[in-house]
């Protein structure tokens, strides 16, 4: 399943990321000092506090990995100067779950959040071993927003919830 | 990064024991493995069976893995959890693998 190339039926904000609904309410937030193992840490608990929250199955694993993706960017790229801090949010929407990144690293370099596709299967030799992060992001989230306000990235997304598994 | 490594005839099996093969062990995976896979010449079959994690990270070390083994020696793929058989199908990767379902009978370990 791919929603995010589908585009989306529900409510876009351009400019503010997800938009809050009547019943959103917060299931998880964490502030923390970008890193690998941070990452982890912070993606066990997401995923022990969104259980408790309902959300199980195929859903918890896409957003676990959603999450992992954008945060090992920020570790990589964002802050490939050093170490700097992470506030990550998850609300429950209806049928979604809609995700905030803050980050006060270095910009996307487009000015925007990447939109690549696949890389090419090539002959062995040249097969890539990265550029995969953004298409699995895009591939699993709509609503996706990028600003840069100041010296602060915020990325928002909506995972749609389906149910299953 | 806990990896059990074994021959059965040419073949050489990795088994991963650790659940993750993230950002922060992709580097040590392909070291790993690289290391096992130097003592031998064969095909190597990795079983990730007990892995339920892989992000893109580790995609690209399973993917550098194939590379370095060169083509005379095919890396496949066994025992993928449903995380992580959608990273492999979200990227196409699936297509480039040779994917079991389990370590093939005939090859598990006897005893």
């Amino acid at each position: 399943m791919t929603p995010g190339r589908q585009g989306s039926n529900s409510t876009i904000s351009t400019t503010s990321g997800p938009a809050l609904r009547g019943r959103a309410r917060d299931v998880f937030a964490r502030h923390f000092t970008a890193g690998d193992m941070a990452t982890r840490g912070v993606l066990q608990d997401l995923v022990s506090g969104l259980s408790n929250a309902g959300i199980c199955g195929d859903d918890l694993a896409t957003v676990e990995l959603i999450l992992a993706e954008v945060l090992n960017n920020v570790t990589e790229h964002a802050y490939a100067d050093g170490p700097g801090p992470v506030e990550l949010s998850v609300q429950m929407q209806r049928r979604a779950l809609a995700c905030q990144i803050v980050d006060r690293g270095r910009p996307m370099p487009s000015g925007d959040a990447p939109d690549p596709p696949l890389p090419p299967i090539e002959p062995m030799v040249n097969m890539p071993e990265g550029g995969f992060g953004w298409h699995i992001i895009r591939c699993l989230t709509t609503d996706l927003t990028y600003q840069r306000v100041g010296k602060r990235n915020t990325l928002s997304m909506r995972v749609p919830l389906t149910g299953s598994g | 990064m806990d990896i059990t490594a074994r021959k059965q005839g040419p073949i050489l099996i990795a088994t991963v024991n650790d659940t993750r093969i993230d950002a922060a062990v992709a580097i040590e995976f392909k070291e790993t493995i690289r290391a096992e896979a130097e003592a031998t010449e064969g095909p190597v079959i990795l079983d990730l069976s007990n892995v339920t994690f892989l992000d893109s990270s580790g995609l690209g070390a399973v993917v550098a893995v194939m590379k370095l083994l060169g083509s005379s020696r095919p890396l496949e793929l066994a025992g993928l959890t449903d995380p992580v058989a959608k990273v492999f199908r979200l990227t196409r990767m699936d297509s480039i693998f040779t994917i079991h379902p389990s370590v093939p009978s005939d090859l598990r370990a006897t005893g």
